[in-house]
């Protein structure tokens, strides 16, 4: 049977669907004919950008690991890094920004869950979510309505579920007011020679569609998620997906119970694009077809048509390819944990996607055209105008703060600086009694159970920087990463970047991504921590501005030892505070000539002085990866007793937090080549300040000597204020207590500013 | 001694009652499918958190239609113990197992963070290691954690010596500051009227290593082992 006599599809329909008339016309030269309408559906979102990478697929292409993976056996759906002793973790970030713009509660929660089905179908155990968000001013109502909508649904599906959520960041910037950003990550923890995978291999198994039935909801998500938002976007509610934590917290047992009896030969998740995705991926993916029928498919809605129940993206389902010969032990067992698991069809030999229902068929592809041969663009990269005066502006003359003291206090009570507690309270942090570091120091830190290992994770990326200057924004993202990792004692051995940028199809949109690729893929190679999964998010944008460059790194930490982490806080008494930095004066080494330089793009400038500008700090990789290799050793050897890194806000906020924490005054001293304010609150890179026992001041200077690092001496731990004086003149001095408060009481403080606005 | 561990659709805190019993107390624990019936063998049952069938209806509200539950009862009139954690707790208030509701937090928001309870209670089987008055730091992670009853019924458990924990600051004062969720009288944890069955919100069994922050779960545990048969 084939398709004949089918007749052309009017262009509006095909546009309205996200296609343009070259690619309607490459979808009939590779039917040779033209396209039914569940046809042009499926091309048209498995072509889309979200789902094709048809802009970004050839700036990928600079990630190792993803050249290795298009040139070999495929892509699949996370990265699994190993960590030794036959384990591996797989680990991933995906964006959910559009659809939370629109409908804040539901997907955000639908997020994870879809980034957990992509851990646990291939057979890893999930152990904890992280994630990245980013909003508009909360003096904004619409803004708190988003943020507190967004924490709520992480929340909501994350608890139930049953994973933990270990750690996140959180930034609050204007160009985020109309179109916020929620990227979640997760992980999961996989004997090697336990992986299953999306392949649809052995001509005759049985295909089943498991989980949740199939329903209206999220038609298109992948398209909508491929233009700008705008006022018609509050239209588009329908294309948001609706997630069930409890369904998927049995989907999880049942998965990973079905994987493990050795019957399922491939299994892959129904995210964007539905069955139509996981049809033609899993096909292309071993060289064989699938026919299936989707009378076949439960359906939760009357009527639906094969073009809706191919397109939907209803969660909490997956499809698995099971030995034909074994379709009812399988069942059974998803059976026993009450999810539902039917045969829509089966593979076969010929490459085809044959979607029938009933006798009729409605859609016969070839599947490799549909996975694979999206066509791709290679868009015009131009250099934004805004950018040359923005980095061009001469900081020297921003002026001095009349009041030191009230200028940190301002700082900290920022809500991208001040503490995240108000969120990170809503998420079940302890769940599954493998958290060692919860959230509010450096990394996350957890630990393997079965053995002594533990792992870091964090996920960072400052998008002020980044829209500097993309590409040293991109490398300070990573090498912030691997510095918190090292804060904690982890050394970094992986990477996933979830890329959030506005449209590449405007020049300058496409400069911004392809620059920042650039930085990203030439870090993580430098820091030994390379990428292995991904998700590209554009289109970032309303008609009035575009958010900032945001490439949000996940990064993942190895311990050895977890007994030998670290956290940030002081922890007592007469310790000695020492600022590591990546510069070696002896070794002429210099600073940027005035400090000053690196309060580009800094939190002081912004909140301060309400400047935007300057150029990112400098990043010296060499310098930065000395300074990880002597924290972990110093770490390791129980020399370094709190570690904090220097970031966002500068040293004083590094200090200021390492006190809050500890619950403990510092007496510090700084000197300063040029105003106090830059020694401060500048953002110079590749500094740690860490903490030491005075016996132990000899052997830490032993390891800065060997790592060819710079160590500073600063002050001392103690008291119930914490003092800094610059060349000899004290300007700060205020109690733990009121810049615990302050820092603290920030945004739960905006939260309760009369109300939100839907 | 062994304890059975019973999982429902959703209970994702078995695996911390599971690992916490076999690796810290070193007794056999086993994990129990809510469809059984059968409890022979088992001297300890525990319903660990989580979230049973996703909460719906109420926390707890379908959980207490399972068959295990009538098997609990059962295992309970004849003198067996079982400890409620988290949605265990609320499963077993709504099963009338123990006295009482648990309703949302006074925040309308889940919480997550380590708290302070004072033990009022070391006679129990649940509390016989710890000390009368003891402060223990527990985690609490809850949406639906804030124990009510009436006042008739408050007025017997704390007559009766039934309140277990109640939530408290560091030197021990169960303040209203110190209340997470809006507990009438601070309440965390309670007994029955027999000593058998108890409930808690805070979470002992994250509670039982020093690589997890606090080992003060350990002596609930530890309770429970020890206390006489």
């Amino acid at each position: 049977m084939s398709i004949t006599d089918t007749k052309p599809i009017e262009p509006k329909e095909y546009k309205e669907m996200g296609l343009n008339e070259a690619e309607y016309n490459e979808i009939v030269r590779v039917l040779g004919r033209h396209p039914t309408y569940t046809e042009v559906g499926m091309y048209s979102v498995m072509w889309s950008e979200h789902c094709g990478y048809k802009y970004s697929r050839p700036i990928l292409r600079l990630f190792k690991k993803y050249r290795e993976a298009i040139d070999g056996a495929g892509l699949e759906n996370a990265g699994i890094i190993d960590i030794g002793d036959g384990l591996g973790v797989a680990m991933k970030i995906e964006s959910h920004n559009h659809p939370s713009a629109v409908e804040p509660f539901q997907s955000a929660a639908t997020g994870i869950g879809g980034m957990l089905r992509d851990i646990f179908t291939m057979g890893a155990r999930p152990i904890a979510a992280l994630n990245s968000l980013r909003f508009g001013p909360l003096d904004e109502p619409r803004n708190r309505y988003l943020f507190e909508q967004v924490i709520a649904g992480l929340g909501y599906y994350g608890n139930a579920v049953g994973v933990p959520t270990v750690g996140g960041e959180v930034y609050f910037e204007e160009c985020y007011s109309g179109n916020c950003l929620v990227n979640a990550m997760a992980l999961g923890l996989i004997r090697h020679d336990e992986v299953a995978y999306a392949r649809a291999d052995g001509v005759g198994n049985s295909v089943l569609i498991v989980g949740s039935y199939t329903g209206r909801d999220g038609i298109h998500g992948a398209t909508f998620a491929s233009v700008e938002l705008n006022e018609e976007s509050e239209s588009k509610k329908s294309n948001v997906q609706m997630g069930d934590p409890f369904v998927e917290n049995v989907l999880i047992e049942a998965t990973l119970e079905a994987i493990a009896s050795g019957f399922v030969v491939g299994i892959q998740d129904m995210g964007a694009a539905g069955i139509t995705c996981s049809t033609c991926e899993t096909s292309a993916k071993a060289g064989t077809g699938m026919r299936i029928d989707v009378k076949n498919v439960p359906t939760r809605e009357e009527c639906m048509t094969p073009y809706e129940i191919m397109l939907s993206e209803s969660q909490e389902r997956m499809l698995a390819i099971v030995q034909k010969d074994k379709v009812d032990e399988v069942t059974a067992i998803f059976k026993k944990w009450g999810v539902p698991a039917n045969v829509i069809g089966e593979v076969t030999d010929d490459g085809l996607v044959h979607v029938y229902e009933g006798d009729d068929l409605v859609a016969q592809v070839p599947a490799k055209s549909l996975a694979d041969d999206a066509p791709t663009y290679q868009l015009e990269a131009k250099e934004p105008a805004y950018l040359a005066a923005l980095q061009n502006y001469d900081l020297s003359q921003v002026s001095e703060p009349a009041d030191y003291n009230e200028a940190l206090l301002a700082i900290l009570a920022s809500p991208s600086i001040a503490s995240k507690q108000w969120a990170y309270e809503q998420f079940d942090q302890t769940l599954l009694t493998n958290t060692v570091v919860a959230p509010g120091s450096n990394a996350a830190v957890l630990r393997i159970r079965g053995t002594n290992k533990g792992i870091g994770v964090v996920v960072d990326c400052n998008g002020r920087y980044c829209y500097l200057d993309p590409f040293v924004g991109a490398q300070i993202a990573v090498a912030e990463a691997a510095r918190n990792l090292a804060c904690s004692g982890a050394k970094a051995v992986g990477a996933t970047d979830c890329l959030n940028f506005g449209n590449p199809e405007r020049p300058d949109g496409f400069w911004q991504f392809k620059r920042a690729v650039e930085g990203l893929a030439e870090a993580c190679e430098f820091f030994d921590a390379p990428i292995v999964s991904g998700n590209v998010s554009l289109y970032n944008e309303t008609p009035e501005m575009a958010v900032y460059p945001t490439p949000a790194i996940g990064m993942l930490g190895l311990l050895d030892d977890v007994e030998k982490h670290c956290t940030s806080e002081f922890k007592a008494e007469g310790d000695v505070v020492v600022l590591i930095s990546g510069v070696r004066f002896d070794e002429g080494e210099k600073l940027p000539v005035c400090e000053r330089e690196s309060l580009g793009g800094s939190e002081y400038l912004k909140v301060i002085h309400g400047i935007v500008a300057g150029r990112p700090p400098v990043l010296d990789m060499e310098q930065e990866k000395r300074v990880h290799g002597a924290l972990l050793k110093g770490i390791g050897d129980g020399v370094i007793k709190s570690a904090h890194d220097c970031a966002d806000g500068g040293l004083a906020v590094t200090l200021a937090e390492s006190c809050i924490a500890g619950g403990i005054g510092a007496d510090v001293k700084l000197s300063a080549n040029c105003g106090p304010s830059a020694a401060l609150f500048a953002e110079t890179q590749s500094r740690v300040v860490v903490s030491v026992e005075a016996e132990k001041l000899g052997l830490l200077r032993e390891i800065v000597d060997a790592y060819r690092v710079e160590s500073t001496i600063l002050g001392t731990v103690g008291g119930d204020a914490m003092t800094i004086a610059v060349n000899d003149v004290e300007i700060i001095n205020v109690g733990v207590s009121e810049l615990d408060s302050c820092w603290r009481n920030a945004i739960p403080g905006k939260m309760a500013e009369t109300g939100v606005e839907c | 001694m062994k304890f059975g561990v019973v999982r429902f659709p959703g209970s994702s805190g078995d695996k911390d009652a599971y690992f916490a019993v076999r690796d810290v107390t070193g007794q056999s624990v086993e994990y129990i499918w809510h469809e059984s019936t059968d409890l022979s063998g088992f001297d300890c049952i525990i319903l660990p958190g989580g979230a049973s069938y996703g909460d719906y209806l109420r926390a707890g509200g379908v959980a207490k239609n399972s068959p295990i539950i009538d098997a609990i009862r059962k295992f309970a009139d004849g003198g067996g113990r079982v400890i409620g954690i988290g949605n265990g707790f609320q499963i077993l208030c709504e099963a009338g197992l123990l006295p009482g509701d648990l309703l949302m937090n006074n925040t309308a928001r889940f919480r997550c963070l380590p708290v302070k309870v004072r033990v009022d209670n070391n006679t129990s089987d649940f509390s016989g290691k710890c000390c009368k008055g003891q402060v223990l730091s527990l985690p609490i992670a809850h949406l639906t954690g804030r124990y009510y009853c009436d006042s008739d019924t408050l007025n017997v458990l704390e007559k009766d010596g039934r309140v277990l924990l109640r939530y408290c600051d560091e030197s021990g004062n169960a303040t209203e500051q110190a209340n997470p969720n809006g507990s009438v009288g601070n309440i965390a944890g309670v007994v029955n009227e027999r000593g058998n069955i108890a409930g808690m919100m805070p979470h002992p069994e994250r509670a039982v290593e020093d690589i997890l922050g606090s080992t003060d779960g350990v002596c609930i545990l530890q309770s429970m082992v020890e206390a006489r048969l």
